[in-house]
């Protein structure tokens, strides 16, 4: 047995530091959504859902609500589905993740990104549309969700067939 | 073989953008080829940044984030000549690291 690094004695160690960081946190009200952060699995089964709002159930289990605070820079119409230039930004404070959905596309969800303390809530990509569809931007922010949507019409399909 | 990563970071007044771009064909699992076969999915999953052991943005992406993503964010905390750690994983395992230095 040549398990070293991950001895019980280490493993003891590092409950024990984990211990103290908690108590040491004492009541932050933070604390779920912080510890929640630092969970960084892949959201396997947010990208097998079909449809935006089965996407944001496995995402967040919870459901946004349309916020004029959320910003969405997406063209009216996109020549390429194949690369359509989306961009968020919010004035939300405390935004912790940001989400795009495209719900005409065979899995909606497209990317979900995570915004530590310290990043900003703006985030700009490229994404695939399949043909003319509505895009859903989620951003999470103070443990709340909030949502912006547009549609953008697509003139040569992204994703083949 | 060349780094799959290109990144541009660089800071002013204590915010550092950074752009990176990334070569992966992303296929989404869903395109057909000329002889009507399935293109295998093959995407990027998950892209993190880290600055100073710290993580500072991380991507989950789906098959449909373009071909060869592009993404841009930006984080506060970081001075010129700081380092920038970037690694993605794909669904076929596959990884590549590179470091940045902010500008």
């Amino acid at each position: 047995m040549t398990d070293v690094g991950f001895s019980p004695s280490r493993r003891l160690i590092l409950q024990g530091i984990g211990a103290v960081a908690l108590v040491g946190l004492g009541n932050l009200p933070f604390l779920p959504s912080a510890l929640a952060a630092a969970n960084d699995k892949y959201p396997e089964d947010a990208f097998k859902a079909k449809s935006e709002a089965d996407a944001i159930k496995a995402l967040y289990g919870k459901s946004p609500e349309p916020s004029d605070k959320v910003k969405m820079d997406a063209p009216e119409i996109a020549e390429n589905g194949a690369m359509v230039p989306v961009a968020v930004t919010t004035t939300l404070p405390d935004g912790t993740s940001i989400s795009f959905q495209v719900s005409k596309n065979p899995v909606a969800l497209v990317a979900s990104y995570k915004i530590p303390a310290g990043t900003l809530p703006n985030v700009s990509n490229r994404i695939k549309m399949a043909k003319t569809s509505n895009v859903i931007v989620v951003v999470e922010a103070g443990g709340k969700l909030y949502s912006a949507n547009k549609e953008v019409k697509v003139t040569v399909g992204g994703c083949g067939g | 073989m060349a780094s799959t990563i290109r990144v541009r970071a660089t800071s002013k007044d204590d915010v550092t953008e950074v752009q990176a771009l990334i070569q992966h064909p992303m296929d989404s699992g869903f395109v057909k080829d000329s002889k009507g076969e399935t293109i295998p999915p093959h995407f990027i999953q998950q892209l993190t940044f880290e600055h100073d052991g710290k993580n500072v943005f991380t991507a989950d992406w789906g098959g449909g984030v373009s071909k060869d993503p592009y993404v841009k964010f930006a984080f506060k905390g970081a001075k010129k000549g700081d380092e920038l750690k970037i690694s993605w994983v794909d669904n076929k395992g596959a990884t590549d690291t590179t470091t940045a230095k902010i500008q």
